[in-house]
């Protein structure tokens, strides 16, 4: 809340459903084929074709309207939504209208106040448009249809969302949960998932404001900046005396604004009835319970299971559950393993590779047996912690195994008492002078020593061994 | 030899060798090249179709034929995709179209070895019932008013495919009936029309209209060959998700034109005093025959008929609105320049439709508009739901209804209303049919006072097409209709 302003925000995500073929043709729908060459009769609406329904598609909504605790409905109905555009083929959209595949649900998410839920308000199929390519020609605009006809899933919230935090922890957690059902792949750099941002301003205990749609936002930092601008527009204009015109905005990722695309006024009347070339959309409880049956664990089940099983906390349990990669790699590391230990270095030291490298961590350069074998090592005292990362910095970068580069480099701990002495004395014979301050109180330099004794050791004395020692031969 | 040849008679004549394929063929190409002034085709596949009739003269001599029908041409109307042959609904916005499939009917026909012998014309994109909404102008009735030399409309919008079969310049052909396509043409030039359940053929590949009234049908010489005809181009196509599960039927071999104990209704609603009194005697006198060939006639209310039309007219140009839109000069197609995409599509659209798509586009579009959808495309959806329940109710009751096909017979070409209303009149009779999506079939039973066919149309339930084809064979059998119109195109 800003200076006792309200901020109230809706959602549309629009989640491309994971399938290899359209909604209504056999198409294939891989991303970065060259243009044009995904493209059926069907696809590019040429006289006489019909749209059949790919069951594939429907089984994947009705998989992610469960995953979102939603209703399932028996019956639905395609319609179209009738608009031109030189990338909308058939001159309309097959979409779902007043009765969508799936209706009320719900999502919890999690936030420094703690849990919070937020509304479903329904989930409906629908077909994707070309792409309109305004660069490859001065005078023409070029069309490519690969898009055209791939099955969206376009899942509209409640607005039960009040800050940029909340409406990024949503589309985090509805990406999380349809990759967990594996019937979004999430990205968004590709496209696979946008969202179209509904934000409105009033003051506290005041009826809801105007709201403005804001357009196809493809990253989590953008819609978070977007909706964060576009808040202050308009508690500004409100606060200047004018009204907030209810429109379509776009956000420019350069200025880092929000500008008109249309008004209301100028709103598509888009002519919706239901699709005469396909017969409503029926199905049988026994199939949806069937689905039902075989939904994976969801991250919240999984985060409850963590928490049980591993003891973590429930940072730590949210964190590693959030992506489904994640939690995954995790399962394969703690194996045997102490959970903590595993999740410290997978949130701390693997994450911050990750992030460096940006990369995901499928593509992470240390293995799950890799990650063990090091935390291992840890375990058993051959090498100290803080050597590891040492070692796990050097695995990053060449790809080896930590335990040839501890043979390589000579890195195993020493743990032997004797040669551990020897290094000390060597220390003590070398700094009469501190052994006086020290004997004379300065117990701080107790550090000094260490440090000098691990320096000797090339950071390979088992720090135990060493403190115990020279305690001894510093205290008699 | 192949005078008022049929699909029946030819299978016979192929069999016993006495001509070939290439024979007739070569025969028909030759009549309609004399046959231009009707303007039955749009275009003629004079190459293909003799190519085509070779290789089923060889394949009669392998003894390999497709079906006991190979080698039998018939024309298509130009609304079904035929691969590598212009494609135009007889618009201009398609006149350069050429697909690259073939229509599932099409190829249906096809497999059974028919030929085709070329593309019909009809009423640019199947509007109309007059077929003057051509781009490629009106088709001619062969028939002609006693004693008058004015030209008279074929009908629509099949008026190709029932003017050609009329004049005799193939054995049957292809139509489409949206709402009365098939029937009302059949009607005016006498020739036998069928209208099929809706879902019992094919829809893929076909130009489309309006999708939910939309239904192939043969336009054919009798009802045999209305019978053979559906046989090859029915069945269930998964790439049309309307269409039937229902098997094919053996309509022909299963055709049985006794109608002892079955039961005619005769509707109240189709009575009108505006009604020629010739179409009304016809009417009467069918009943009477039916009647004493043993049917039991029941008279019967199907009281929301007179509103089907209204609902029609919205329905039908609602779907025709968005069918439409692909036709953007994008893809395909005509396209004329704009200055910018929205210019670009005015231009095309206003140059490539002709006055009567766009007033269907324009009234499809305002009826499915925010706020007027309730009051118009809704209503009609429950209009259409009531007059579904009309036929349920008189099914649950009779066998099948007996009316006339059309509310008059054919008009000069010139005397066309200006009114575009007094012209959707024509419909009145065989829309309900398509609203309800059941069958019905229009046969000639007689030629008015002037010489002019009179068409009656009977009705079934939903696939029930095997009773409508058995009493249209016993009216057919009793009153042998052999009238035929004098061969005035012949230059």
């Amino acid at each position: 809340m800003i200076d006792g302003w309200n901020l109230v925000i809706g959602i549309e995500v629009h989640a491309q459903v994971n399938s290899s073929s359209k909604l209504f043709s056999a198409s294939s729908t891989k991303f970065g084929s060259s243009p044009n060459s995904q493209v059926s009769l069907i696809d590019a609406a040429m006289p006489g074709m019909l749209p059949v329904i790919n069951d594939y598609c429907v089984k994947q909504a009705v998989k992610s309207g469960i995953g979102l605790n939603a209703k399932i409905n028996k019956k639905s109905i395609f319609d179209r939504k009738n608009y031109f555009y030189q990338d909308l083929p058939q001159g309309y959209q097959i979409s779902q209208y007043k009765n969508p595949i799936v209706g009320e649900g719900y999502i919890d998410i999690e936030s420094k106040e703690g849990s919070k839920r937020i509304g479903i308000e329904r989930l409906h199929l629908e077909q994707d448009a070309g792409k309109s390519l305004h660069d490859q020609d001065p005078k023409y605009t070029f069309v490519d249809l690969n898009r055209s006809g791939i099955a969206l899933m376009e899942i509209v919230s409640k607005p039960d969302m009040n800050s940029p935090e909340e409406a990024v922890d949503y589309v985090r957690k509805v990406r999380s949960i349809l990759r967990y059902l594996d019937t979004c792949d999430g990205n968004m750099e590709q496209g696979s998932l946008r969202a179209d941002v509904n934000v409105s301003v009033n003051k506290a205990g005041d009826e809801l404001g105007t709201r403005c749609e804001i357009k196809n936002l493809n990253s989590f930092k953008h819609i978070s900046l977007a909706i964060t601008y576009e808040t202050k527009r308009q508690i500004k204009l409100i606060e200047s005396g004018k009204i907030v015109d209810q429109e379509t905005r776009l956000y420019d990722i350069n200025t880092g604004e929000t500008r008109s695309m249309r008004s209301k006024e100028d709103a598509h009347d888009y002519r919706y009835f239901p699709d005469p070339d396909l017969l409503p959309l029926v199905l049988e409880d026994q199939w949806i319970e069937e689905i039902r049956n075989n939904i994976p664990e969801l991250p919240d089940q999984k985060k409850e299971r963590f928490i049980k099983e591993y003891s973590l906390s429930n940072y730590d349990a949210e964190v590693i559950v959030s992506d489904k990669a994640t939690s995954e790699y995790y399962e394969a590391v703690v194996k045997g393993r102490t959970p903590k230990l595993v999740a410290t270095w997978v949130t701390g030291e693997l994450f911050s590779v990750l992030n460096k490298k940006n990369i995901s961590i499928q593509d992470s350069p240390v293995s799950t047996d890799m990650m063990g074998e090091l935390l291992d090592n840890i375990k058993t005292g051959k090498i100290s912690n803080r050597l590891a990362k040492d070692i796990f910095e050097d695995m990053c970068e060449t790809g080896k195994n930590p335990n040839s580069i501890i043979e390589e480099k000579g890195l195993a701990q020493i743990s032997d008492e004797g040669e551990i002495e020897k290094l000390v004395d060597e220390v003590l014979k070398n700094n009469p002078e501190n052994i006086e301050k020290y004997r004379n109180g300065k117990i701080k330099l107790l550090g000094f020593f260490v440090g000098e004794v691990m320096k000797l050791s090339k950071g390979k004395a088992n720090p135990a061994t060493l403190n115990k020692l020279l305690k001894k031969k510093l205290d008699y | 030899m192949i005078d008022k040849l049929n699909i029946v008679k030819a299978a016979e004549l192929l069999k016993k060798k006495e001509v070939s394929s290439v024979q007739i063929v070569k025969e028909y190409l030759n009549r309609i090249n004399k046959g231009k002034d009707l303007n039955c085709f749009n275009e003629v596949s004079s190459t293909n179709a003799v190519k085509d009739a070779e290789a089923s003269d060889e394949r009669r001599k392998n003894d390999s034929l497709k079906s006991e029908y190979d080698g039998i041409p018939i024309g298509i109307k130009d609304l079904f995709c035929t691969k590598g042959v212009t494609t135009t609904a007889s618009s201009k916005i398609l006149s350069n179209f050429v697909p690259s499939y073939e229509s599932t009917v099409t190829q249906n026909c096809e497999d059974a070895g028919l030929i085709s012998l070329g593309k019909l014309n009809c009423d640019e994109f199947a509007m109309g019932s007059t077929n003057k909404t051509s781009f490629f102008g009106p088709v001619k009735n062969p028939w002609k008013s006693r004693g008058s030399n004015a030209e008279l409309v074929p009908g629509g919008s099949s008026g190709g495919s029932a003017a050609a079969v009329a004049a005799d310049l193939c054995t049957a052909s292809l139509g489409t009936d949206t709402g009365g396509s098939i029937r009302q043409p059949a009607s005016f030039t006498g020739t036998v029309g069928l209208k099929p359940s809706y879902g019992r053929v094919s829809r893929w590949g076909i130009v489309a209209f309006a999708s939910s009234l939309d239904q192939a049908g043969p336009i054919t010489k009798t009802v045999d060959d209305a019978a053979i005809l559906l046989e090859i181009i029915s069945g269930h196509d998964k790439n049309d998700s309307t269409s039937s599960i229902h098997n094919k039927e053996e309509y022909f071999k299963n055709l049985n034109s006794n109608v002892k104990g079955m039961k005619i209704g005769i509707p109240k609603e189709f009575r009108s005093d505006n009604l020629p009194s010739s179409t009304q005697k016809a009417w009467d006198d069918c009943r009477n025959l039916l009647k004493s060939n043993g049917a039991e006639i029941v008279d019967l209310s199907l009281p929301y008929t007179m509103d089907a039309l209204p609902a029609y007219y919205i329905i039908a140009p609602a779907e025709a609105s968005s069918n439409l839109a692909r036709y953007d000069g994008v893809r395909y197609g005509l396209r004329e320049q704009g200055s910018n995409l929205i210019e670009m599509y005015e231009n095309t659209r206003s140059e490539g439709f002709g006055d009567e798509v766009k007033r269907r586009i324009l009234v499809g579009t305002y009826v499915l508009s925010s706020g007027y959808y309730d009051a118009y495309y809704l209503k009609a959806q429950k209009v259409r739901s009531l007059i579904k329940n009309d036929f349920n109710n008189a099914f649950s009751k009779v066998d099948a209804i007996l009316t006339p096909s059309t509310p008059s017979v054919a008009f000069e070409i010139a005397n066309e209303p200006n009114d575009p209303v007094q012209n959707y009149l024509n419909d009145v009779f065989t829309v309900p049919v398509n609203l309800a999506g059941i069958p019905a079939i229009s046969i000639p039973f007689t030629n008015d006072e002037n010489n002019l066919p009179i068409g009656l149309q009977i009705i079934t339930n939903s696939f029930e097409e095997q009773k409508l084809l058995n009493i249209a064979k016993n009216i057919e059998e009793t009153i042998q209709y052999k009238e035929v119109p004098e061969k005035w195109w012949v230059k």
